[in-house]
């Protein structure tokens, strides 16, 4: 019965979003690089690789503490190339607005959007706008396409991770998720959470430069940490052992989550990335994250393993063994 | 608290007791705690920890929700709901499907907020699902009163209120359960008091532990529990004292009393169950759903051919004695209630399968 309709949990970046994209699209544009299903697709070209990657932007609402759509808009697609170990480069604008949308609104987003483009020295080179009739959009929808470099030889994939590998968090968790959750329509929930966007280039750059060893990175966007470590164990074909008094967590976070029964884990970040790399280089990696503004709170919270290839494993704070799993259903409200 | 002794004593009291244990914890949030916390896998193993009903998604039965779905497509209607309802499968449908085909599903935090929409949106019908236990039930009665002082005629309730001492009563009259003791609900026990349990350690001689919700609060109840057992006494006594009382919530209470009114009811897996439902007081008709949309056409209601969520919450099975559980029925394509709410057994038990992995 479940066949026949899009849901909402379709879109929920779990489970049921893998087997729609697997299932679904996949098939109709199947080629080696989209398979792959990392943050952005890889293309050679001679002594020079592009990364290419895109996103949509649906978040309700437009305007949530600590940022808006279009600040995630242009930090999200910058973090998918940073994530494949790109320096940024170029970027698409796909606009889709809702007829009624106050253009002073639409100016806010746009101005956050290029602040953050300034910033990091990315330019907008195309884009398309179209309008849809007051009801049928919520406000503004945005899709970015980025175009990125990157150094041949560096791999950072999700299927990369080795035996042995440090994993590390770049700071506490579960910001964005509940900052916007916090805004949320009719939820009479208030409090000091402000979402964590922010774009993550220059901190994953000198990293690679200083670090030679990192095998993976992923924000943890949709699905937390939580989806994060599964992509990469299943994709390495290794287990991953976490240990959650590790895991930074800011307390108004904990308070929210625990108020509305969401598990942090799971929770949305715009401004985090999780880094695998070699034991060896861990200390010189955790030194060099916390240079910087947006890495200062990185720590090592896991390992790669050999055993239960494919499942992540917590030492929960009582000193109990859980298995981390991925979310399933919708995600409330949309977060990114 | 010092973990790892107390995880000592459990074990020389179990090991005094001299034979396997079953507790139950009632409350769904107790079984998401151990699972999130790894308790069970500290336990020693001659202790098993079942889930009780105490999930008000999981023992909704089917025909309470093919009514909803029913309301849900007459025009000018709007079911508001918990989250945990949208998902769990009816006769023939479910919420979820209902919406996506363009029924008027709203999710909401409280029943605050649907009294509230309906204030502000008079020419729509707004039909709160009441599905919950003593812990939430003051707060929809608040909303009916309210609802009938302000006189907002377009809000009503779906009630199928219930409520735990009677469930408990019920699964021990059943009597193929072996329960050696309950930890009993914290939140639900914040409303009634712990009083309200000492008929159960009269009439049936079973420990009975009002425990909070902390895995460390969990251990404290299992080694009470395991303490009376050692002592040869059943009694109720009150770990969470901190928010729990003898007489509960005394205003909380004459509200329920000023709404509602007990009636027998029926669970899901459990089957009708005397005294341990809520059904809304005459004097507010005007505001349950169940009056105003008596004649309305239902399916005939059809039960998931293998789902055995009733004997899970019952206590006699465990999910993994479902030919069912993870394979055609998994979070994403719910079969059982169980497999639906975030605080169900077996949603607990594919999410953590804390006990089956060594770290």
């Amino acid at each position: 019965m479940n066949e026949d309709l899009i849901l909402l949990a379709h879109g929920g970046g779990g489970s049921l979003s893998k087997k729609l994209i697997g299932e679904v699209i996949i098939p109709e544009f199947h080629n080696q690089i989209l398979e792959k299903l990392d943050d952005g697709a890889c293309l050679t070209v001679p002594e020079l690789e592009i990364v290419f990657t895109t996103d949509s932007y649906v978040v309700d609402p437009l305007f949530f503490p600590g940022g808006d759509i279009g600040k995630l808009a242009a930090c999200g697609t910058i973090n998918d190339l940073a994530m494949e170990g790109a320096q940024p480069k170029y970027m698409s604008l796909g606009l889709i607005l809702e007829e009624g949308l106050l253009i002073s609104d639409l100016r806010k987003v746009l101005c956050s959007m290029s602040k953050v483009l300034k910033e990091t020295g990315v330019k907008i080179v195309t884009g398309d706008t179209k309008v849809v009739e007051r009801g049928r959009g919520s406000g503004i929808y945005i899709n970015t396409s980025g175009l990125g470099v990157r150094k041949q030889g560096v791999n950072a994939a999700v299927s990369n991770a080795k035996l042995g590998d440090a994993v590390i968090l770049t700071g506490s968790i579960g910001e964005h998720g509940m900052a916007v959750m916090g805004q949320r329509e009719g939820l009479n929930f208030k409090s000091s959470i402000e979402s964590d966007v922010a774009p993550l280039c220059d901190l994953i750059r000198i990293l690679l430069e200083t670090v030679p060893e990192v095998h993976c990175l992923r924000d943890p966007t949709r699905g937390g940490v939580s989806a994060a470590l599964n992509d990469i164990a299943s994709s390495s074909g290794t287990g991953i052992e976490i240990q959650q008094k590790r895991v930074p967590l800011k307390d108004n976070v904990i308070g929210a989550c625990n108020l509305l029964g969401l598990d942090p884990m799971q929770v949305a970040n715009e401004g985090k990335a999780i880094v695998v790399c070699a034991e060896s280089s861990s200390e010189s990696a955790i030194n060099c994250l916390r240079n910087n503004e947006l890495g200062k709170d990185a720590c090592i919270i896991g390992r790669v393993v050999s055993g239960h290839a494919g499942t992540v494993l917590v030492e929960t704070g009582i000193g109990g063994i859980r298995i981390l799993d991925i979310p399933s259903g919708e995600s409330l409200p949309r977060i990114c | 608290m010092d973990l790892q002794k107390h995880i000592e004593i459990i074990s020389d009291l179990a090991e005094q007791v001299g034979k396997p244990v079953k507790f139950m914890e009632v409350c769904g949030t107790h079984t998401m705690s151990a699972f999130r916390s790894g308790l069970r896998s500290l336990l020693p193993e001659s202790i098993s920890l079942l889930s009780g009903p105490g999930c008000p998604v999981c023992v909704t039965p089917n025909e309470y929700l093919d009514k909803a779905i029913a309301i849900s497509r007459l025009p000018g209607s709007v079911i508001a709901t918990f989250r945990d309802m949208i998902r769990v499968p009816s006769s023939e449908s479910s919420l979820e499907i209902e919406r996506a085909k363009g029924a008027d599903i709203k999710v909401v935090y409280s029943p605050l907020d649907a009294l509230a929409y309906a204030n502000s949106n008079p020419e729509k019908k707004i039909v709160f699902l009441g599905v919950v236990f003593e812990t939430t039930a003051p707060t929809v009665a608040w909303t009916i009163r309210e609802a009938a002082k302000k006189n907002i005629s377009n809000y009503s309730v779906l009630c199928t209120h219930k409520t735990m001492p009677w469930a408990m009563d019920g699964l021990l009259m059943g009597g193929d359960v072996q329960i050696d003791g309950f930890l009993c609900p914290g939140h639900v026990s914040v409303i009634i008091g712990s009083n309200a349990y000492k008929f159960l350690t009269d009439k049936f001689g079973i420990p009975c532990v009002i425990s909070g919700f902390e895995a460390f609060d969990m251990i404290a109840s299992i080694e009470m529990l395991l303490k009376q057992l050692v002592s040869n006494c059943a009694v109720v006594e009150n770990q969470y004292s901190r928010s729990v009382t003898p007489e509960g919530n005394l205003s909380a209470l004459s509200l329920l009393d000023e709404v509602f009114e007990p009636c027998d009811i029926a669970w899901r897996g459990l089957g009708i169950i005397p005294k341990s439902g809520l059904r809304i007081r005459e004097k507010f008709f005007k505001y349950d759903a169940d009056m105003i949309f008596s004649d309305i056409d239902l399916p005939k209601s059809i039960q998931e051919k293998g789902c055995i969520c009733g004997d899970v919450l019952r206590g006699t099975r465990t999910p993994l004695d479902c030919l069912l559980f993870s394979k055609k029925c998994t979070p994403d394509s719910p079969l059982g209630a169980c497999m639906v709410s975030s605080e169900g057994t077996c949603s607990a038990y594919y999410k953590y399968r804390g006990d089956s992995v060594e770290f």
